[in-house]
């Protein structure tokens, strides 16, 4: 569904700090795929789910989704086919907006906006249910702004929010590294019940090895901008921790798994 | 002195702070758009508001309706808007200094619709004028308040339509994307909403709106000058801070909030017009409104500050009372 052929992408290029973050990314996603992806700091998973929004452009390589070439699209244009989740929970909602309005702004991610009402009369009820079975507890505070809300309460939202208008594609780009080991879990609970009720296709970047044995169908791992294992089907499922960090000692030469890896 | 005896000292001083208020307030919501609502910092209207001004004046002197002159000062406030607006997006310049273009560039172009001069009287033929003669047929209001009263009608029955308008605008989808731009750009692109596009739409219509309102202050003061917007991004945020400082807290609705913008903007008049009243010089009152911005601005840090104390002492003597029991 979603190709990634030889992209390349180098920050600050052509100065004395450029840093090659990706180089050569192949990857065909099939829809389907709930892939993991590990690696180690600077690795290129976050800027690798960054080139497929659209975040940043591509130095080089083509990107294609469901055989139609997408790499001159910016994030605004293929906000349509993608649902996003980032690290930080400020990041995904608008603070000073209510629940009811974020998930209006939502709701209308694949549309063009017109002089139609933000939220309609009939969303309400319609949102009301949607957090009702996502058990926030937010049920009758819709219209309290989400910047008091929770971290955990927060990332739930815009996971929402990401999935609520079906994505071809969903990105989670570790999306509860940033909350307490509890809030963590419901928010990964979550996460798994959505994409096995609405079969989406994801790509979800971790620091925990045992998640990303535990989730999904297919399992990536990265190492200085390029991915060097790719595992699915069975073969991942009988995968421990232990293959993982001996494969990424394989690969990093000798180098000690950095400690963010040993987590988990 | 009872409230009655005061009020005749000083109805006049009141009463003529409330009419400029309004009519100023217009400009002050047109600065809460981009200051507020889009974090925008937009110094171009310290030129717009001389060019509402201007264009106002010059097309009346031409014989056009003065009804009629507003729209064509909104739109001339657009124009700068859209200028502020592409520096900003296309050509990535800092919002500050895209405004400072814009403002420095109407410099010279106000003084070119002014016909080459830095200033112009508009003769009798103003919307006040008109609405002034109708309100002294009635006979109901003393002579000596009559140009404020007209003014403040006028004031008051556009600020309600620009309110209304507002905010239903920003309930609709495009407004709520503006919204959305303001508050987290990261979002608002992820869900797809072109937040360049968003940002000059707002700086369209925040300028509209401060050129609607040079407009109005030149018709009601009888001239348009190319000094008039000097120092108002000032005056603006003076009466947005006053406003929230006063009346707001966060989850007041966005009709509200415009209000107490203009409430803002009227105290900021009258503390103005006291200040005058009392002796102090006409080229006295830029301190007097950088001082009104600083205290505005600093008591609700003094206010927290004295919270934070409060709460240590009290903290304070807790502890020392477990010691003094160890």
């Amino acid at each position: 569904m979603l190709k990634l052929i030889d992209i390349q992408k180098t920050f600050n290029a052509g100065t004395v700090n450029a840093k090659p973050a990706l180089r050569g990314v192949n990857l065909t996603i099939n829809d389907g795929d709930f892939i993991t992806v590990i690696g180690g700091n600077g690795a290129g998973k976050s800027t690798m789910l960054n080139m497929i929004a659209g975040t940043y452009a591509c130095d080089g390589g083509r990107i294609e989704l469901d055989g139609r070439n997408i790499t001159d699209l910016n994030e605004v244009q293929r906000a349509r086919y993608m649902g996003r989740v980032f690290q930080d929970p400020m990041m995904g909602t608008a603070a000073s907006m209510s629940i009811l309005e974020n998930l209006g702004m939502a709701r209308r991610r694949t549309k063009r906006r017109t002089l139609a009402w933000g939220v309609r009369k009939n969303e309400p009820e319609e949102y009301r249910q949607m957090v009702k079975d996502f058990d926030l507890g937010l049920e009758n505070r819709l219209t309290t702004k989400v910047g008091l809300l929770s971290g955990g309460q927060r990332q739930a939202i815009t996971l929402l929010m990401a999935t609520m208008q079906r994505p071809k594609l969903l990105l989670l780009d570790e999306h509860t590294a940033a909350l307490d080991p509890k809030t963590a879990a419901k928010v990964l609970d979550l996460t798994e019940k959505i994409i096995r009720e609405d079969n989406l296709t994801a790509l979800m970047v971790t620091h925990n090895m045992r998640d990303a044995i535990r989730l999904g169908n297919r399992l990536i791992m990265m190492h200085e901008g390029r991915v060097i294992y790719d595992v699915s089907g069975e073969e991942k499922a009988k995968l421990t921790v232990e293959d993982l960090l001996k494969k990424f000692t394989e690969a990093s030469k000798g180098e000690f798994a950095n400690d963010r890896m040993l987590l988990g | 002195m009872n409230m009655t005896e005061f009020l005749q000292a000083n109805g006049l001083v009141l009463l003529g702070g409330v009419a400029q208020g309004l009519i100023w307030g217009v400009m002050a919501i047109g600065v809460y758009l981009t200051y507020r609502i889009l974090d925008f910092a937009d110094l171009s209207v310290e030129g717009t508001l001389g060019l509402g001004a201007a264009v106002s004046a010059v097309l009346i002197e031409g014989g056009m309706n003065p009804f009629v002159t507003l729209i064509f000062a909104t739109l001339a406030g657009m124009l700068a808007g859209l200028a502020t607006g592409v520096f900003n997006t296309v050509f990535k310049i800092p919002p500050i200094l895209a405004g400072i273009l814009t403002m420095i560039g109407l410099y010279s172009i106000t003084i070119r619709v002014l016909g080459g001069s830095a200033s112009m009287f508009i003769a009798d033929n103003r919307i006040t004028t008109g609405l002034r003669s109708v309100l002294q047929s009635w006979g109901i209001f003393p002579k000596d308040y009559l140009n404020n009263i007209t003014v403040t009608i006028l004031g008051i029955v556009i600020l309600v339509l620009l309110i209304c308008f507002l905010y239903f605008f920003f309930g609709t989808e495009i407004g709520t994307s503006i919204r959305a731009t303001g508050a987290n750009p990261h979002m608002a692109r992820a869900l797809g909403v072109p937040t360049s596009i968003m940002v000059v739409l707002a700086l369209v219509i925040s300028n509209g709106l401060v050129g609607l309102s040079g407009a109005l202050i030149a018709q009601t003061q009888g001239s348009a000058d190319v000094q008039l917007g000097q120092g108002s991004i000032v005056i603006g945020l003076a009466s947005i801070i006053i406003g929230e400082v006063i009346f707001c807290r966060k989850d007041h609705s966005f009709g509200y909030k415009l209000s107490m913008v203009v409430v803002g903007s009227i105290i900021y008049r009258i503390i103005y017009a006291v200040t005058l009243r009392i002796g102090l010089k006409a080229s006295d009152t830029k301190l007097i409104t950088a001082l009104i911005v600083l205290i505005a601005l600093a008591v609700p840090v003094i206010k927290n500050a004295i919270q934070t104390r409060s709460l240590r002492i009290a903290n304070d003597k807790k502890y020392a009372g477990g010691n003094a029991d160890a």
